[in-house]
């Protein structure tokens, strides 16, 4: 149980400054995502966090402590790498018992610990096992094990689905996810590019761009109310649709977004286009449609379309559900929105 | 098909072309180090005769001093390797891992160490040797050698431990680890390759060496390493050079060296790769 807060903390490798100050509170027992772009800082971020690069200026503290000076492995804090960083000549075991033994852990404890470690992960059969005999969803586990093993207060998670593929990714996502409903109070910080892992874990995300925080929320509340154009346009997928022009006047905003599945084919009114692509995806699917704005607009429609390609329609926003932008890219404020 | 056969012909041709002007010399050696007598001026290929009597003499004639010589050898290559792969393994992880200012010029600092030819710094080292008061001892030669094998020895480790992933470091620094037990418990055991092969080339050529132990430790008979003592060998008068113990003391000293590489074989090749491949 740690809650953590980052006090306009900056880090600037040489002359290049990656983290233009952050502030940022995580609560005790949260599930925290860092999500943004590539190059937006939230592995620099994390990796502050976790003590492996120095704080250049701002304070990181732990319950209240400041801990900028603080060692790694003092504060109480076990990291998942993407690459999994298990150590090859160990097995198993030994790469989970490794940190516990430095920790001068006694020899009955240490192998109490790594076998219930290894229960809740089954991965008990392995544990004679090295690193190269197993494959990488069993390698991902292992290193979540060994985090566990250390029983932190906090879990830093960088990327750790990246190498995985598709189906197992879903698979080791979920049982993070029951992870961190059967600890108590452990808080995790989890980096990703991918908003779905994002939005699927996260109790908050905090949103990066450019080393400084966009916006922070829970997911619903960066879905339905973003703070940006960014944010509206990194959250959601497929991506928002944005509309400037004429199709933005009408609102009194210098861009308008609709999401996909906030726009409806309409019979008379809305605007008129030509569909000219479709993806079926079964349960639902997407429709681009050219209404003479920069790029075709996606609308989402429930289970298998009726429309064709080519065919001529009319599309609307539901109302209340039309997201204005001003000239600055920041929202204007949803209540004003929802009134037109 | 016909063209084919040329060519494998013309490979194995040069194989054993190769081979033989590697391996004739030392096969040369060990046939006429069973010779004695006139039999060691007649030129033959093939042996002729199996007379140990040359090995008994450079073993057990003259109190010893040849064994004297080999475990003085074994000493100084031995504690020669120890020295450097410990500074080596140090110095890598430091300018591998560690940043700091002047990095690049001293990595090339000691590789140009590495360059100096033995003579040209032979006077200055003997200057050095003689101040420290090392002059006609065993240290003397260690000094020097460790001189000489440091150089490679970070280098070849340098680049080793620059090519394992940083992850591996950082996760045990999580896992609260200092640099010394990285070093120890991480990097090391990953490193055998690397530690064998630049171990064996140091101790091969601290074993070897002539020049050094000549002029550090001529006056000293105790003190000799076996090139040095192989080469005063005396016969029984001064215009007698004793060719058949000369060649027997020979093929004693190529034995260890030819059970090191055979022992570790599979070791050098890896460490030779991967310097090669990632190098």
């Amino acid at each position: 149980m740690a809650s953590i807060e980052l006090k306009n903390v900056k880090k600037s490798f040489g002359a290049v400054e990656v983290i233009k100050g952050v502030n940022l509170e995580i609560k005790s027992g949260e599930f925290m995502v860092f999500v943004g772009p590539s190059g937006c800082g939230k592995s620099t971020l994390l990796r502050l966090i976790a003590g492996l690069e120095d704080i250049t200026s701002g304070t990181l503290s732990f319950e209240g402590k400041v801990v900028n000076a603080l060692a790694p492995s003092k504060r109480g804090i076990a990291m998942v790498f993407q690459s999994y960083a298990l150590y090859p000549h160990m097995t198993v075991f030994d790469n989970m018992a490794f940190g516990m033994e430095l920790a001068g852990g006694g020899k009955a404890e240490i192998k109490a610990r790594v076998e219930k470690a290894a229960d809740l992960l089954q991965i008990t059969p392995y544990l004679t096992r090295l690193p190269k005999q197993l494959s990488g969803g069993q390698r991902q586990r292992v290193a979540i094990g060994r985090a566990i093993v250390r029983d932190p207060k906090v879990f830093l998670f960088d990327e750790p689905l990246s190498n995985l593929d598709a189906a197992l990714r879903v698979a080791t996502r979920l049982e993070i996810a029951k992870l961190h409903h059967s600890m108590d109070n452990v808080t995790m910080i989890y980096v990703t590019h991918d908003q779905v892992e994002a939005m699927t874990l996260a109790d908050r995300i905090c949103v990066l761009r450019d080393g400084l925080v966009e916006q922070v929320g829970t997911p619903l509340e960066l879905y339905e109310k973003p703070d940006n154009i960014f944010v509206a346009g990194f959250i959601g997928s497929p991506k928002m649709n944005f509309l400037d022009g004429k199709f933005a006047e009408s609102h009194k905003a210098h861009t308008i977004g609709i999401r996909a599945e906030h726009l409806e084919f309409v019979s008379k009114g809305g605007w008129p286009g030509k569909i000219i692509h479709a993806e079926t995806l079964g349960s639902d699917s997407y429709l681009f449609v050219d209404i003479g704005a920069k790029e075709p607009i996606i609308v989402r429609e429930n289970g298998t379309t009726k429309h064709g390609l080519h065919t001529k329609v009319s599309v609307a926003p539901i109302k209340g559900r039309v997201h204005s932008f001003n000239s600055d890219g920041r929202a204007i404020t949803a209540t004003s929105t929802r009134k037109k | 098909m016909k063209n084919s056969w040329v060519k494998t012909i013309a490979f194995y041709a040069f194989v054993v072309f190769i081979v033989v002007q590697a391996v004739f010399p030392l096969y040369y050696a060990i046939i006429t180090s069973f010779k004695s007598g006139t039999a060691l001026f007649e030129i033959s290929y093939w042996p002729t005769t199996f007379d140990l009597s040359n090995y008994q003499s450079v073993l057990f004639k003259g109190q010893g001093a040849f064994i004297g010589n080999l475990w003085n050898s074994l000493w100084v290559a031995t504690l020669t390797v120890t020295i450097a792969l410990f500074l080596g393994v140090t110095a890598a992880y430091s300018l591998s891992r560690i940043k700091f200012r002047g990095r690049g010029l001293l990595l090339m600092t000691i590789l140009a160490v590495s360059m100096f030819p033995q003579v040209a710094v032979l006077a200055g080292l003997f200057q050095v040797v003689q101040t420290l008061g090392l002059y006609n001892t065993d240290w003397s030669l260690i000094f020097s050698y460790t001189i000489f094998t440091l150089p490679f020895t970070v280098w070849v480790l340098t680049t080793f431990m620059r090519d394992l992933p940083i992850e591996l470091e950082e996760a045990a620094i999580v896992d609260g680890a200092t640099p010394w037990i990285i070093i120890r418990r991480i990097f090391m055991p990953l490193m055998w390759p690397a530690l064998v092969t630049t171990g064996l080339l140091a101790f091969i050529a601290a074993w070897n060496e002539y020049l050094f132990a000549l002029t550090f430790t001529a006056s000293s008979d105790k003190n000799r390493t076996v090139p040095v003592g192989i080469a005063m060998l005396s016969g029984s008068s001064d215009h007698e050079i004793p060719w058949g113990a000369i060649m027997a003391a020979s093929v004693i000293v190529t034995l260890p060296l030819i059970a090191l590489v055979l022992i570790f074989q599979k070791k050098i090749i890896a460490g030779l790769t991967a310097g090669g491949v990632k190098g």
